[in-house]
């Protein structure tokens, strides 16, 4: 952090900005700087970053400084991060927030995301150096003169000229990305040729195929994105990537079932696995054909689909008579439960409370009470 | 499992097989699932290619989203079905559409307790651009239709539901069958219905309307105001278009992050 250097935040004649990004914290190396959380921008020339609250308090660092940077993915509780590597400190460094430092890097923590374009944006800045093309007049001093007024006025025509630069640029890339599609598209539709012939085959028994060719085929299909019902009716549709998927869900997913009494709605653990990524994400199809294979794998989840269609992950140690039994205890203590006073009572949600009651219900501990009022439980006397 | 059989003798019968498939001029199965795994090699240089000259095109234009994913449906190819999908590594494509469905499936949870579980597409949109901030990439409504296509396969009730020109988009698995759907559209011009309104235009017996409307509330879809002039009124909060501008309160944030 002892790169960086106050400055107004105005930027210079030729410099532009590239993107911005709110919700930033810095680190100096590993340790959370002594700033609050910022916005963070990129310009072609520097790196600045300036405090949400205090928009007074406003650093930066030049481009050049950076050695190389890279991403670190988010954890659980733990922001996606860029990590970025940095030379020494030149001579004759302008006042900065920090004197010294025992780190040569600093982090970027995305807390609201961005991360995912700011890298790429960065990247695209990296490779350009356009700073080189261009260089800065002396940089602005910190008090408002006439001079610095009449620079950032050019710099205004300046940047609506890059504009009008850009959006022709724009349109001539549009029509080339959509040649450039057509083409690509006629070479997937090949693919998917050949892989209908060869499931064509398959169901014809034409020349059969050992196990592995069949692990093969189909993860050629699961790259390509064609789907399959001749493998998926013999073989389902998972793949060796579902099986390291499911066996990292088990890890991942034991902590968080437990806080939450043994059972999550699969959406839910969707976000939540999905937010901890950052990137990279699951598509909903891949979770729940990972989930699908929890019990081949003998490991400690199963995917229930209850009768309502909800999708859930439950610990296989989480008791279905347990369960049941406090519900009737829960019920019958306040006399009668909706599924809303039930959730507010467990601290769960909504949808699973109301997958409990009901199946209360359904091995006759409770009987229900259906009105226009809502859906009530009451002990089953009967 | 069928192994091919070792020995001799399945040797000499696979040979005699491939010689009389090579004869007519078609290839085993086997020999061209060897020959696919070169030909996606070259697929994926290719797309490696598109990737580093247009990949900005996919994240910044809607409208070319649209012409990929049309385009991937004709040739019958899903882009989202896996992120570990070329379409999805490469381009970026499935990181777009999987966050964009946490967004949904968050903004849908953060309001059920106050539509019950169904929202416009307008306002769906409307918050999760919000949601997004002034410097996210642009989502579209196509995006969103999208996505929710593919939240389905997690079974948590996702679905769409034709009114009014655009769609109401369900996140609860509540039975809603035709009877509710023609009543919900009824209900789409000022955002409530009544019993005499359903008879007049569906011509649908008095049973059957309270039956329905029985239904809404039930799901807490609809509210009943039973002082209003005349005959009670079935209000649809999902079409409450001054909710619009209410913000999520600190109590429905919490909702949101599971």
């Amino acid at each position: 952090m002892d790169r960086f250097v106050w400055t107004n935040g105005l930027l210079e004649m030729n410099e532009t900005l590239v993107i911005q990004q709110r919700g930033v914290r810095l680190y100096d190396g590993d340790d959370k700087a002594k700033l609050d959380v910022g916005v963070v921008l990129l310009s072609t020339h520097r790196l600045l970053w300036r405090d949400q609250k205090n928009h007074e308090c406003c650093i930066c660092i030049p481009l050049s400084q950076v050695i190389f940077f890279e991403e670190q993915a988010a954890g659980i509780g733990k922001s996606a991060k860029i990590v970025i590597y940095l030379h020494p400190v030149p001579e004759n460094k302008e006042p900065g927030p920090y004197q010294q430092s025992k780190y040569s890097f600093i982090k970027l923590s995305f807390k609201e995301h961005g991360q995912i374009e700011f890298y790429r944006r960065l990247t695209e800045e990296m490779t350009q150096k356009r700073w080189e093309n261009t260089p800065v007049s002396q940089p602005i001093p910190t008090g408002t003169t006439p001079k610095a007024a009449r620079t950032r006025a050019v710099g205004i025509v300046g940047i609506e000229r890059k504009l009008e630069e850009k959006r022709k640029e724009t349109d001539k890339n549009i029509s080339e990305a959509f040649e450039d599609l057509s083409k690509l598209m006629e070479k997937a539709k090949e693919m998917v040729e050949v892989s209908k012939s060869i499931a064509n085959k398959i169901k014809d028994k034409q020349g059969d195929i050992t196990e592995d060719e069949t692990i093969r085929f189909k993860s050629y299909l699961l790259s390509m994105g064609i789907a399959n019902p001749v493998t998926r009716e013999t073989h389902g549709s998972g793949t060796q990537y579902h099986i390291q998927l499911a066996r990292q869900l088990g890890d991942i997913l034991q902590a968080p079932l437990e806080e939450r009494g043994g059972m999550m709605a699969l959406t839910e653990v969707y976000c939540l696995v999905n937010r901890a990524r950052g990137m990279e994400l699951l598509s909903p199809e891949d979770l729940v054909n990972a989930c699908k294979m929890f019990e081949s794998l003998k490991l400690p989840l199963r995917l229930r689909v209850f009768d309502s269609g909800v999708m859930v992950v439950q610990l296989q140690s989480h008791s279905e008579e347990e369960m049941i039994a406090s519900a009737l205890d829960n019920v019958s203590d306040k006399g009668s439960l909706t599924a809303e006073e039930f959730a507010k009572l467990l601290g769960l949600s909504v949808l699973l409370s109301k997958e409990r009651l009901l199946l209360a219900e359904k091995v006759g501990h409770l009987c229900r009470d259906d009105s226009v009022e809502g859906l009530r439980f009451y002990p089953n006397l009967f | 499992m069928h192994r091919r059989g070792v020995g001799a003798g399945a040797i000499a019968k696979k040979k005699l097989a491939e010689a009389k498939y090579k004869e007519r001029g078609t290839v085993l199965a086997e020999d061209q699932i060897a020959q696919m795994s070169k030909q996606l090699e070259t697929f994926k240089t290719h797309l490696e290619e598109f990737a580093s000259k247009h990949k900005q095109e996919i994240r910044k234009n809607s409208q070319f989203r649209v012409q990929f994913q049309e385009m991937c449906a004709t040739i019958g190819v899903d882009p989202l079905a896996s992120g570990k999908g070329f379409w999805s590594e490469m381009l970026g494509v499935g990181d777009f559409y999987y966050e964009l469905g946490v967004q949904i499936i968050e903004v849908c949870l953060a309001l059920k307790h106050r539509n019950g579980g169904l929202i416009t597409l307008d306002e769906l949109h409307h918050r999760v651009l919000k949601g997004r901030g002034k410097f996210a990439q642009d989502v579209s409504q196509d995006d969103l239709v999208r996505a929710i296509k593919k939240l389905k396969a997690m079974g948590n009730g996702f679905g769409m539901i034709p009114v009014g020109g655009s769609y109401l988009v369900q996140s609860v698995p509540a039975e809603l069958n035709m009877d509710h759907t023609v009543v919900l559209q009824l209900a789409d011009k000022k955002g409530y219905v009544t019993v005499s309104e359903i008879r007049d235009s569906l011509k649908w017996e008095r049973e059957r309307a309270s039956h329905v409307l029985d239904h809404l509330l039930k799901e807490g879809l609809a509210w009943l105001d039973s002082q209003a002039a005349g005959e009670p009124q079935y209000w649809l909060p999902a079409l409450f278009s001054e909710l619009l501008s209410r913000d999520v309160t600190p109590e429905e944030a919490n909702q949101m992050t599971p």
